[in-house]
C-alpha cells in the first residue's frame, strides 16, 4: 500500500505535508486506532489500579544493576581531559608522565586512537542517535570547550584521575564564535524539526495585531537547561571476540546497538547493549562520546573498560535545553478572541546537532486566531551540542506563551481562564486536523475548583507580614507521539505463563509495572504470570523512551503481537473448540483463555488450547502498524497548572507554597506511577522557574557551573505538597486510550510561577530564572 | 578494631586516595551505594557510620579504620525490608531509585538525629523536643537530591515511618 511507503518517507521528513492532508482525508477506518482498543473498555482489570512497581523491591535494596556496576574481571576504569578552547588545534600534548604513573594501562589521544566513522546524527535515519557528527579523536582538530581529547584507563579510578591529571595540553585558539549576540549578527536560518520547517504563517498577523483594539507584544528569555540525571553517564564495555558487549545508561538500546555498530563498522547485531536500570534520563541518556570512547580504549587495551562521567565531565560531553530569546504578541476583540498571535524568536544551536529548541510547538495547537505566525530561527555557535530535554520546545515555549496570555488577561481585566477558554479551538488551528479527544475546559473546570481559584486577589493585594501571595495558572500542553519501528514478541507457556519481549526502557516512568498490568489485562492472566522484559538490544523493536511516545508505542506493538497470537491460538484451537468458527477480532483473552468477546460463555483456556495441540509454548512477533493517526487527528495531552506563591517583600525570595496539576492525559494506566510522573515533570518545571541555569561563559564557550553544588535542582525544602488530578477521559483512537505522561507535567509550570509573582507583587518577570535579584 | 561493612570485617585499602565510596562500590563490589558528584553536593552516597549519616564520597577509607559502616545492603532484616524500604515501595518514594539507597539512609541518619534532640535550622523553639513535621523533614532532608521528582513520596514515605509519635519509640530502641 502506498500509503505507508508514503508514510515511511513523511517520518524521515520528506513530503510530510503532501502526505498529512491525504492522511488527513482518509476514512478513519483505516487508521491505526480507528477502532477503539478493546481494553479502553475493561474496568475490572489491573489498568488503572495503582500497582506499586515490580522494580521496588530491588531499587530500595540497593541490589539494581546500574550501568556501571557490572563488575568484570580484569576491568580498567577510565577518567577523561577535556579541551580548554572552543575552536583550534592541539598544538603540544605530553602524555608521558601519565603514561608512567602507577596502574596506567593506557593513554588514548588523537594519536593513537583507531580509525571510527562519526556518530551517526541524532534523527538523520531511523536508528541513528549521535548527539554529534563530529570526528572522535581522529586529528588535532578542537571543536568545542570541553571536548575530550585524552582517555586514560588505569587498574583504578584513583589511579585514572591521577594520571589524567599529568597530562599536558596547549591549543593554537583559533577564531569562535561563542556569544549569541555575535551568533545572530552573523545572520539565522530558519530551524527545522523532523524535517519540518519550524515556521507557519496564515494571515498577516503583523497587519492584524496592530489593527487590534487589545494587544501585549513582549520578549521572553530563557537560558541553557542541563538535565542532571542523578546517575552519572556511565558504560562498561567488553569485547568478545568481533562483538562488543555494552552495559549503558541508555533511552535506546536498539538505537545504541546500530549506531555503535556504524561507528566501529560492525552490524548492528554485532553490538548487544543493556540497560536494565537507568538513573534518570529525560533526553539525555543517549549516545555521546564517552561510549564510543570507551570502546574504543577497551579495544585497543584489549581489556573491559568501566568508564563513568564526572559531574563535570557530563556538563562538558553531554548538551543540554539550549538558550531561547522568543517574542509574543497577542491581538485581541473586546471578548477575548484573538486576531493575532505571533510567536516567534531565535535559539542557540551547535553546527553539529539537529534540535532547534522548538518553541513554536505548543502554540501550533494551543489556541484559535484568526491569523497566526511562528517562527523559530537557528543562530549558530561553536558549543557543546545542545540536545532534548523533557519536553523540548514545550518546556520554554509554553512559559512565554501562557506569561504573554496572562498578561493580555491582565490587560484586558479579563479572568486568565475565561480568556483562554474563549479561544478554545474546535479543530487543530494549524492543520485543521479533528481532535482526537481534547478536554481542555475540564481540567481547568476540575482544577480551579479544588486549587480555589475564585479566591483570587488583585495584584499585590494579599499580605502576610513580610510574604505577599499570589496565585497563577497557565496551560500545559503535550503532543500524542508514537515513532514508527514498534515490534514485540509474545511467548505463551501452557501454564499460561506470558513473556513480552520488546527493546524498550523502564528509568523510572514505571513502564514495566504499568506494561505488565495492561498485557495481564489483555490476555486475561494474572500479573505474576507477566514477565516483561526489557532494555535489551536484542529483543524485538526499536523503541526509543522519548516524546512521551512509549507507552503507545509499546501498547500498539503489544496490540499487534497480540492478534497475531489470537490468529495462531484459533487456528490451534481448532474446530472442536468452543471457539470454532470466530473472527480474531470477535474473541479477547479473558480468565486465562480466549473468550469471545461478546459471549463470554464460549472460552477455552490456553492450557487446554495447548495441550490439545501438544504444544508447550506459542511465540509470536508482530511489528506495530505505521503510526498515522497523528497526521489523522491532531493528538495532545493538556493541563491546567495552578500555583501559588509567597514573595519576600524585604529579599525578593519566591518559594511556592502550593501547586496543582490537572491533567487531560486519556487514560490513566497506574494512578500511582503516573502522579509521580506528573510530579517529577512539575518539580523540574519549578526549577526551571525559580532556579535552574546552565551559566556559560560567551567570551570563552564553556560552560562555568559544571556542578550540583552550583546548578541548582529543587531539594527537598523547595517542594511543596504537590496535588496532581486527572480526567481520565480514554483516547478513542490510542492503545488503551492513554496518552503518555512523561513530559507534560513540566510545560506551564515556567508560566504558572511567572504569573502568580505577578499576583503577588505586580512584578512580570520575563527572563528565567526568577531569582530573587529580579525582584527587589 | 577493623573497618566493618555491614557486619564484615574489610580490609583497608593500600592506596589512601581511595574514598570510602570507591571501596565500597570498586572493591566490595557494594554497588547499592550510589555516585551523583563525588563532591558532597547530591547525597547519593550516603552511609551510616557508627549510625550517622555521611557523604562516603567526601571519606577516605582509611580513616574508617575501627568503624562500623552500614550501606543499603545491610539495611533489611534479610528477606524483610525495613519499615523505611517498604514505606518507600507504597508510597512511591523513588522513579529511577538512583537516589534512594542515599535517601533512605539518610533518613535513618536524620531519625536519630532527631532522637538526640538535635535541632535544625527550620526548629522553631530550641528548647522543645522537636517533631518531625513536614517541614523539619524537608530541611533535614534537603542534601538529599532526587532528580526524578519523588520528593512527595519520600516525605510520606518518612512521615509514615519516624512521623509524630512514631520518632522516640523507633529511635530509643
Ligand atoms: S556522590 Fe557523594 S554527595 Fe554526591
Ligand atoms: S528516584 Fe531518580 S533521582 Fe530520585
Amino acid at each position: 500500500m502506498s500509503i505507508l511507503e508514503d508514510a515511511k518517507q513523511a517520518v524521515k521528513g520528506a513530503a510530510q505535508a503532501a502526505l498529512q492532508s491525504a492522511v488527513q482525508m482518509a476514512p478513519d477506518s483505516w487508521m491505526p486506532g480507528g477502532r477503539p482498543d478493546p481494553l479502553i473498555r475493561e474496568r475490572h482489570g489491573y489498568t488503572g489500579r495503582p500497582v506499586s512497581r515490580v522494580d521496588g523491591a530491588v531499587k530500595v535494596r540497593g541490589v539494581a544493576p546500574y550501568a556501571a556496576e557490572f563488575p568484570l574481571d580484569r576491568m580498567t576504569y577510565a577518567a577523561l581531559v577535556f579541551s580548554t578552547v572552543a575552536k583550534g588545534r592541539i598544538a603540544t600534548l605530553d602524555t608521558a608522565a601519565a603514561e608512567a604513573a602507577p596502574g596506567v594501562v593506557l593513554v588514548m589521544t588523537h594519536r593513537n586512537a583507531p580509525r571510527m566513522q562519526p556518530m551517526p546524527l541524532f534523527m538523520t535515519s531511523e536508528k541513528a542517535c549521535g548527539g554529534n557528527d563530529l570526528p572522535i579523536m581522529q586529528d588535532d582538530r578542537i571543536y568545542w570547550n570541553g571536548e575530550p581529547v585524552a582517555l586514560v584507563l588505569a587498574e583504578t579510578q584513583a589511579q585514572a584521575d591521577h594520571a589524567a591529571s599529568l597530562i599536558r595540553v596547549a591549543y593554537v585558539a583559533e577564531a569562535s564564535v561563542t556569544d549569541f549576540g555575535e551568533a545572530k549578527a552573523h545572520g539565522t536560518e530558519p530551524g527545522q524539526f523532523m524535517g519540518q520547517p519550524l515556521r507557519y504563517d496564515s494571515g498577516d498577523a503583523e497587519a492584524a495585531l496592530a489593527a487590534a483594539p487589545h494587544r501585549v507584544d513582549a520578549r521572553y528569555t530563557t537560558p541553557r537547561h542541563s538535565h542532571n540525571a542523578i546517575e552519572l553517564h556511565a558504560v562498561t564495555v567488553a569485547w568478545q571476540g568481533e562483538t562488543l558487549r555494552v552495559h549503558d545508561a541508555s533511552q535506546m538500546v536498539a538505537h545504541m546497538a546500530w549506531s555503535l555498530g556504524h561507528v566501529f563498522g560492525l552490524a548492528e547485531d554485532q553490538v548487544h547493549v543493556t540497560s536494565p536500570f537507568v538513573g534518570g534520563g529525560f533526553g539525555g541518556k543517549g549516545l555521546w562520546q564517552h561510549q564510543v570512547l570507551a570502546a574504543a580504549a577497551a579495544k585497543l587495551a584489549g581489556r573491559p573498560v568501566r568508564l563513568m562521567l564526572s559531574r563535570e565531565g557530563v556538563y562538558r560531553i553531554v548538551g543540554g535545553r539550549t538558550v531561547t530569546e522568543q517574542r509574543v504578541a497577542i491581538g485581541a476583540q473586546a471578548d477575548g478572541g484573538f486576531d493575532a498571535l505571533v510567536h516567534t524568536g531565535t535559539v542557540a544551536m551547535s553546527h553539529h546537532n539537529v534540535l532547534p529548541e522548538p518553541f513554536i510547538l505548543p502554540t501550533r495547537s494551543a489556541y484559535a486566531s484568526k491569523t497566526m505566525k511562528l517562527d523559530v530561527e537557528v543562530a549558530y555557535l561553536d558549543m557543546v551540542a545542545n540536545t532534548f530535554m523533557r519536553a523540548p520546545g514545550e518546556a520554554v515555549g509554553t512559559f512565554a506563551l501562557e506569561s504573554a496570555i496572562d498578561e493580555l488577561a491582565v490587560a484586558m481585566d479579563m479572568d486568565p481562564i475565561e480568556l483562554r477558554m474563549r479561544n478554545e479551538p474546535d479543530t487543530d488551528p494549524t492543520t485543521g486536523a479533528p481532535f482526537s479527544s481534547r478536554e481542555v475546559e475540564k481540567a481547568y473546570r476540575d482544577g480551579a475548583a479544588r486549587f480555589g481559584w475564585a479566591q483570587r486577589g488583585t495584584p499585590g493585594s494579599r499580605r502576610e507580614g513580610e510574604w505577599l501571595i499570589g496565585t497563577g495558572v497557565a496551560t500545559a500542553t503535550y503532543p500524542y507521539y508514537r515513532m514508527p519501528g514498534g515490534a514485540a514478541r509474545i511467548t505463551l507457556t501452557r501454564h499460561g505463563h506470558v513473556t513480552v519481549d520488546i527493546a524498550a526502557h523502564d528509568m523510572g516512568m514505571g513502564t514495566a509495572t504499568a506494561q505488565s498490568q495492561v498485557i495481564a489485562d489483555r490476555l486475561g492472566v494474572s500479573m505474576e504470570q507477566v514477565t516483561f522484559r526489557y532494555g535489551d538490544s536484542s529483543l524485538p523493536g526499536t523503541v526509543m523512551a522519548g516524546g512521551s511516545q512509549q507507552t503507545a508505542a509499546i501498547g500498539a506493538a503489544v496490540v499487534a503481537a497480540h492478534r497475531a497470537l489470537v490468529t495462531e491460538l484459533l487456528k490451534l484451537a481448532g474446530n472442536d473448540s468452543p471457539l470454532a468458527g470466530l473472527d480474531g477480532d470477535a474473541v479477547g483473552g479473558r480468565d486465562g483463555g480466549l473468550a469471545r468477546l461478546d459471549d463470554p460463555a464460549r472460552h477455552e483456556s490456553y492450557a487446554s488450547i495447548l495441550a490439545r495441540a501438544q504444544r508447550d509454548t506459542v511465540v509470536v512477533e508482530a511489528s506495530a502498524p505505521m503510526p498515522l493517526e497523528t497526521m489523522h487527528w491532531s493528538m495532545h495531552s493538556h493541563g491546567a497548572m495552578f500555583c501559588e506563591v509567597r514573595v519576600n517583600a524585604v529579599t525578593g525570595e519566591v518559594r511556592v507554597s502550593r501547586f496543582l496539576g490537572s491533567f487531560d492525559c486519556g487514560r490513566i494506566l497506574n494512578p500511582k506511577t503516573a502522579a509521580s510522573q506528573f510530579r517529577g515533570g512539575i518539580i523540574m518545571g519549578l526549577g526551571l522557574a525559580l532556579m535552574e541555569e546552565t551559566q556559560y561563559d560567551e567570551r570563552s564557550g564553556r560552560i562555568m557551573n559544571p556542578s550540583l553544588a552550583e546548578y541548582h535542582v529543587p531539594v527537598h525544602m523547595d517542594v511543596p505538597a504537590i496535588e496532581v488530578m486527572w480526567t481520565d477521559v480514554p483516547d478513542p483512537h490510542t492503545p488503551m486510550g492513554a496518552r503518555g505522561v512523561g513530559e507534560i507535567g513540566i510545560t506551564g509550570v515556567g508560566a504558572a510561577v511567572a504569573n502568580a509573582v505577578f499576583n503577588a507583587t505586580g512584578k512580570r518577570i520575563r527572563d528565567l530564572p526568577i531569582t530573587l535579584d529580579k525582584l527587589l | 578494631m577493623p573497618l566493618t561493612v555491614n557486619g564484615a570485617t574489610v580490609p583497608l585499602p593500600d592506596d589512601p586516595r581511595v574514598s570510602l565510596l570507591d571501596l565500597l562500590r570498586d572493591t566490595l563490589h557494594l554497588s547499592g551505594t550510589k555516585i551523583g558528584c563525588n563532591q558532597g553536593a547530591c547525597g547519593a552516597c550516603t552511609v551510616l557510620v557508627d549510625g550517622e549519616r555521611i557523604v562516603s564520597c567526601l571519606a577516605l577509607a582509611v580513616q574508617y579504620d575501627g568503624r562500623a559502616v552500614t550501606t543499603i545492603e545491610g539495611i533489611a532484616d534479610g528477606e524483610t525490608l525495613h519499615p523505611l524500604q517498604a514505606a518507600f515501595i507504597e508510597h512511591d518514594g523513588f522513579q529511577c531509585g538512583y537516589c534512594t539507597p542515599g535517601q533512605i539512609c539518610s533518613a535513618i541518619g536524620m531519625a536519630a538525629e532527631l532522637g538526640r534532640g538535635m535541632p535544625s535550622h527550620v526548629t522553631g523553639d530550641l528548647a522543645a523536643t522537636v517533631v518531625l513535621d513536614a517541614d523539619e523533614l524537608r530541611e533535614r532532608m534537603s542534601g538529599n537530591l532526587c532528580r526524578c521528582g519523588a520528593h512527595n513520596g519520600i516525605v510520606a514515605a518518612i512521615l509514615d515511618v519516624y512521623g509524630p509519635a512514631k520518632v522516640d519509640q523507633e529511635v530509643a530502641a
